[in-house]
């Protein structure tokens, strides 16, 4: 496959580095990233991955876009507002790149569909923001060797980590089992400041994108801590030792998805 | 003795537990709180059993489940 002189002129800024060039563009074209989640997090994914020429880019979710959204999911615009968050993601990223095939599926991730679902992709963004799609999104993507990268933000702070099959510790290592309904904050009564989802999910494109090029460390075995209001980045080193893990340790425990009962203000929305 | 907890050194009592150190730092949902001590994860039922010793490197891990 040979760059058009429109493609060429597209993606100079990447073509010139060494870490990328003509065959790291090739492998970005190429690659398939679905991001679960046309929210907070979902929005800069997609659009840094669209921008970035990412050939094909599945997006999953089942809410319409609502007025309150718009503090923070940037991909989305007022007159968006009633529509599928999918198609309005869709749209926008078809414009800004039309190089990129954008396949949608506006459903919610159950224990039903996910295998489905990211079977076909190279990396997964997990982008939701409750518990359960968080530990649902994990499991399936360790039992499919998938690699995926985790995020979440509340208030003035985020986190993320990536999970690579075979090289470092999956989300279910860290944290056991989903809190009970309502134990953590996690939605809207906690408030987030609508910048942190673009810091952390375009740190999350970026490792997506380190991800297909194959170059620099991914975030495997850390999790990164960002505090807004310290202005304080940690990366915490995670254990290396996953033996005990009930789904990708030494004698698994799970050996199917898990469906765990949402929180009563997750999920439509937020 | 001397820690260090989420990389901020401290002085504390000798032999504190797990337990008493999360009350001691304010953790928020301490039920939730995932320890590592020296890279090892403690498990969630031995905040109580386990002690520190000097030198240890503690880091506190938070659930965030927000992203929409
Ligand atoms: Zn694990």
């Amino acid at each position: 496959m040979a760059f058009t002189n429109e493609q060429l002129e597209r993606y100079s800024r990447h073509i010139i580095l060494k870490e990328v060039g003509a065959k790291g563009q090739k492998k970005l074209l190429n690659a398939k990233v679905l991001i679960i989640g046309a929210g907070g997090l979902g929005s800069p994914v997609a659009l840094y991955l669209a921008a970035a020429g990412v050939g094909t880019i599945g997006i999953a979710d089942a809410d319409d876009v609502d007025l309150s959204n718009l503090q923070r999911q940037v991909i989305h615009t007022t007159k968006d507002v009633g529509t599928p968050k999918v198609e309005s993601a869709k749209k926008t990223m078809e414009e800004i790149n039309p190089d990129v095939k954008v396949i949608t599926y506006h459903t919610f991730v159950t224990s039903e569909n996910i295998l489905d679902l990211i079977k076909d992709y190279d990396f997964i963004i997990d982008g939701t923001d409750n518990f359960p799609a968080k530990f649902l999104i994990n499991d399936a993507c360790v039992m499919a060797k998938k690699p995926f990268s985790h995020a979440g933000i509340i208030r003035f702070q985020g986190q993320l980590m990536t999970y690579v099959p075979g090289k470092g510790p999956c989300y279910r290592c860290v944290f056991r089992n989903p809190p009970p309904k309502d134990a953590v904050p996690t939605c809207k009564q906690a408030g987030v400041i609508g910048a942190m989802g673009g810091v952390i999910g375009s740190l999350q494109a970026m490792e997506a994108i380190k991800y297909i090029l194959g170059q620099g460390n991914l975030l495997t075995g850390y999790l990164l801590t960002y505090n807004a209001l310290k202005m304080e980045f940690r990366k915490v080193k995670l254990p290396s030792n996953t033996d005990n893990c009930p789904i990708c340790g030494k004698h698994p425990t799970i050996t199917k998805l898990i469906d765990y009962e949402q929180a009563e203000c997750d999920g439509v929305h937020l | 003795m001397k820690i260090t907890v989420a990389g901020v050194n401290k002085e504390v009592a000798d032999n504190l537990t797990v337990a008493q150190l999360v009350i001691d730092e304010k953790v928020e949902t301490p039920e939730y709180v995932t320890v590592t001590i020296n890279d090892e994860f403690v498990e969630s039922g031995a905040f109580e059993s386990t002690t520190l010793k000097d030198g240890d490197v503690v880091e506190f891990l938070y659930f965030m489940g927000g992203g929409q």
